[in-house]
């Protein structure tokens, strides 16, 4: 049975909505707020800045990360920047229009409501930031720089050299350990989380595994965030880190939590190629690059050998510029990355797989001379030296479409609350506020604004409402921690006895479940290719349960850690078939052939489709239930998304 | 057009450090790889040894990485003798098989030092870093709305050099370096930083001091200006940063009001 799901979006206009929000929540007074405790798990920018401010506010935290420290999270690799509704550049900027960017951008599946609070808190991000020391870059003026982001014709995004997610992390990881010093915050750091605890249809705390022991252990509390991140690694080639994973979120879905949109997947036009078959991750190159950079391939195609500085500007096509003339190269990424593979499917690709375009740096090098182009790139251009062993001051780079970021996620309603009571989702790890297509800089922006400025209110307004309940404490002797700790190591138990006899490495496996995700799940998703890809992960499914090598012992096992990942990541991969199946359009990231317009875009149906697809998981090998979210569109008119 | 090296291979012998457990005794493991592809990252072919290691049934190498793009500061190996191998100004994962030459033998080991006990194999616990940051890494500043974020003018040149400071990614290579074993390019690092920018000015002499206490607490040496560290760092940290550090702790601990604020929230000064 399906069920409409309600978001909770508090009355009044547009405008006025979390103001109401506000105005109307229950409060904690003072002296009760040391009587809570809230766990929350992750460090990147959601879960680092959630941990510090409901520190601040005076409920004891608990905050758990699978590293050594908190300040090795994704959060930290982000590069290009961050957005904010500043306006300072004066070029007509507002809370209303990154709100419509973000909309338009998400090509109208994402929650009004969310998107407009999202902008509203953007700017007040930039004045903590800065406050905690964070070094933005500047002009001589002594005032902040701002730059432009694809898919907006304003300069909002604020930045730290190539190392934006860095700078922004140590500001929140500085926070979160002002409050570990005063005591309000105790730190589980090797931790990995591997299930929710459920008491009386409360979420009360969580099962971890101490990754450098191997010991289980249980955390009890009075609520719950998970801020762990997307799950691009179901690809096994991405941008995303190493240990980037799903498992957290998956869990808690497979104890009730409603997965949101798990087929949007994010897939970044600019992307060091594929180089071989024994690569473990890819590296981005920031889409900043797109200011100056231009991007192109060989109009013929026994051009696609040649040294690219030999081929006349006229026998070049510059084909974003081309295609999208008032965006040009700074068009949104699913639409640019589409772009670049089907040029490279016409056979216009470039570098010796074919799977490759050029990023051109010559007429801004030109244009502003080397040095400035140095002077704004030049880290970047350092690792693409270092990596490919060639200097993009002298050749263009070449580049490619490869997965980064996961718009779907766990379920949440306004206060980013999920189906199971008393646990909440922010950052990428909720299927957020960017709906089929998320913009540049707008990661780092709602990370910050769900743990700085909506989860403080909000994880109040339940503290506070479930007062009578929650004062009650339960302690970690509970039925339900013992059962859920009992699955927890039957299950390693399970894989690391299966391990014995098999002959398929975890690395094997996993290889072979990214490439059926990419070549099924990616960029173009075809009926038949999704139903093929079912087929071949319920085959991988079974390797895993019945021919996995698994060596070594239960204290620190990275083996063992990334074997518990792929299981969940299996059973993610086919859930993000069946829900690209079912979605029959086409939008943003998610592109099925069958749905596009003469000239190639993508053909949304909003008759059918303006809504979320929630889905219920029912057990291991059963099929799971799809229920809806009706987005509502009071504000913005739908129309077809043109960047022409 | 791929590389001209792309399809280029070698052959390589591989001493790994082996260790069970933070008491056990480690010992100099030796493996052979054959065709490691040039244009591999030197983690990867740490990866494909794994594999071979588990195929043949025993535990495979133990050895930390996340972004593997340089900036997370996780990955941690001492290379033919040198904290993230020979490669000035990269990190282990940034470095390259192309480095290495045909026949080579290559040495790996974990950092060593007495504040980073090993875990096991190549993994150390380097948590003494985070109780550094603790013990005042940050600005007073509150989470919450603040002032326009324009209303403190920073000049160009302060903030540069401020994100000069900043870029460090925690990785301990400085210490893995430093023949004493002192962590006093990281520490700079952040007080430099803090106290070159307006918003770190209100707490800047408790921070220096509770920093460094808490540093020479965790059993790392001192400096002796060996300049070690500032070779090793992948983020090229500037050891000027460590003169600015004794100089901003000589002027802390000799300043009257320091003491009489060292107990209150928002310090002296
Ligand atoms: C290379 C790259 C560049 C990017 N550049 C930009 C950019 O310029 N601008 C932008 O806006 N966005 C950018 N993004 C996207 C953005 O960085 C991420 O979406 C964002 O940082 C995610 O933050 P987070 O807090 O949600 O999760 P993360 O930073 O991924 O943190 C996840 C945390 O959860 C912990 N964790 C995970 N699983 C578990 C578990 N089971 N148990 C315990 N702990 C767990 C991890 O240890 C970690 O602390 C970029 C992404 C990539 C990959
Ligand atoms: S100062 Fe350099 S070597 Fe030391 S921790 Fe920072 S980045 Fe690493
Ligand atoms: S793995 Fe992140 S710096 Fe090397």
């Amino acid at each position: 049975m399906s069920i409409e799901l309600n978001p909770g979006i508090p009355e009044g206009p547009l405008s006025q909505k979390w103001d109401n929000y506000k105005a109307n929540m229950k409060l904690v007074n003072p002296a009760n707020k040391r009587k809570y405790s809230v766990i929350v798990v992750g460090t990147g920018l959601a879960g680092a800045s959630a941990a510090a401010s409901l520190a601040e506010l005076g409920y004891e935290v608990k905050s758990f990360c699978t590293h050594d420290s908190a300040r090795r999270a994704h959060s930290i690799a982000a590069q290009g920047g961050i957005n904010a509704a500043k306006s300072y550049p004066n070029d007509g900027d507002s809370v209303w229009r990154l709100f419509y960017d973000t909309i338009k951008g998400g090509d109208y599946r994402a929650r009004e409501a969310n998107v407009y609070r999202l902008a509203q808190n953007s700017t007040s991000i930039i004045d903590q930031c800065v406050s905690q020391g964070v070094p933005f870059a500047r002009e001589y003026s002594g005032e902040l720089a701002n730059r432009s982001f694809g898919g907006a014709q304003v300069s909002r995004t604020f930045y730290a050299r190539g190392q934006t997610g860095q700078q922004l992390l140590l500001g929140a990881y500085s926070q979160l350990m002002k409050e570990v010093d005063k005591g309000k915050v105790t730190l589980f750091p090797y931790r990995e989380m591997l299930d929710v605890v459920m008491v009386d249809g409360k979420a009360r705390g969580i099962i971890t595994r101490n990754v450098t022991t191997g010991e289980i252990e249980r955390h009890a509390a009075d609520a719950v965030v998970l801020a762990t991140g997307g799950y691009g690694r179901v690809y096994f080639l991405s941008t995303n880190a190493m240990n980037s994973n799903v498992t957290a979120i998956w869990r808690a879905h497979r104890r009730g939590a409603l997965f949101g949109n798990p087929c949007y997947v994010q897939i970044h036009p600019t992307c060091i190629p594929v180089s071989g078959n024994y690569q473990a991750k890819l590296t981005l190159m920031s889409e900043s690059l797109r200011n100056d950079g231009r991007v192109w391939v060989p109009k013929k195609k026994e051009d696609c050998k040649k040294d690219p500085s030999s081929i006349p500007d006229e026998d070049r096509d510059y084909y974003l510029e081309r295609k999208y003339p008032s965006f040009g190269n700074l068009a949104p990424r699913d639409i640019s990355s589409r772009a670049a593979k089907e040029v490279c499917d016409e056979g216009r690709g470039v570098g010796e797989s074919g799977l490759a375009v050029y990023l051109d740096f010559r007429d801004a090098i030109k244009r502003d001379g080397e040095a400035a182009i140095r002077e704004r790139y030049g880290n970047l251009f350092d690792m693409y030296h270092e990596i490919t062993n060639e200097n993009p001051y002298r050749s263009p780079m070449r580049i490619y479409p490869a997965v980064h970021y996961t718009m779907g996620g766990l379920w949440v309603d306004y206060s980013l609350q999920t189906t199971l009571p008393g646990l909440f989702a922010a950052g990428e790890a909720n299927f957020s506020d960017h709906g089929a297509n998320r913009l540049g800089a707008s990661a780092l922006m709602q990370g910050l604004s769900d743990g700085y400025f909506i989860l403080p209110y909000t994880v109040t307004n339940y503290l506070g409402t479930h007062a009578q309940d929650l004062l009650k404490k339960v302690d970690v002797n509970h039925a339900a921690f013992e059962s859920a700790e009992k699955e927890v190591r039957a299950e390693i138990d399970r894989m690391l006895e299966n391990g014995k006899k098999g002959k398929r490495t975890v690395t094997e496996i996993y290889r072979d479940l990214g490439k059926v995700v990419w070549d099924k799940i990616g960029m173009a998703r075809s009926e038949q290719g999704l139903k093929e890809a079912l087929a071949e992960i319920e085959k991988l499914q079974k390797d895993f349960d019945t021919d996995l090598l698994l060596t070594g012992d239960s204290k620190l096992n990275k083996n063992l850690e990334m074997a518990g990942r792929l299981r969940d990541l299996l059973e993610l991969g086919a859930l993000m078939a069946r829900d690209a199946l079912e979605r029959k359009e086409s939008c943003g990231g998610h592109f099925r052939v069958e749905s596009q317009t003469p000239d190639g875009e993508a053909q949304r149906d909003d008759e059918n489709f303006a809504h979320v697809a929630a889905w219920e998981y029912k057990g291991k090998g059963q099929v799971p239930v799809r229920h809806q979210e009706k987005l509502v569109y009071e504000n913005v008119k739908l129309s077809v998304r043109s960047y022409k | 057009m791929m590389s001209a090296s792309q399809s280029k291979t070698i052959n390589i012998r591989l001493r790994v450090w082996r260790q069970e457990s933070r008491e056990a005794q480690g010992f100099f493991e030796e493996h052979e790889l054959k065709g490691v592809l040039v244009d591999m990252s030197f983690l990867e072919m740490l990866d494909v040894l794994n594999e071979q290691i588990i195929k043949s049934g025993k535990r495979p190498l133990e050895f930390e990485s996340d972004c593997r793009e340089g900036i997370c500061g996780t990955c941690s190996l001492v290379v033919q003798g040198q904290a993230h191998g020979p490669v000035r100004g990269a990190t282990t994962c940034q470095l390259y098989m192309r480095t290495f030459t045909d026949g080579e033998t290559i040495t790996i080991e974990p950092w060593r030092a007495k504040a980073f006990p090993v875990i096991r194999d190549l993994v150390t616990d380097r948590r003494a870093f985070d109780r550094i940051q603790m013990a005042g890494g940050y600005t007073g500043a509150k989470t919450g709305p603040h002032a326009d974020a324009n209303a403190i003018l920073i000049p160009k040149d302060l903030a540069d050099r401020a994100m000069d400071a900043a870029a460090c990614i925690g990785c301990g290579a400085c210490v893995a370096a430093c023949p004493n074993a002192s962590a006093s390019l990281f520490t700079s690092a952040k007080v430099t930083q803090l106290a070159l920018l307006p918003q770190g000015q209100a707490d800047r002499k408790r921070r220096v001091i509770r920093m460094v206490d808490q540093m020479d607490k965790e059993g790392f040496g001192s400096c002796s200006n060996l300049q070690e560290c500032e070779a090793a760092c992948p983020k090229k940290i500037s050891i000027q940063n460590i003169a600015i550090m004794k100089q901003e702790y000589l002027k802390a601990a000799l300043a009257a009001d320091f003491r009489a604020g060292m107990g209150s929230a928002d310090g002296g000064a």
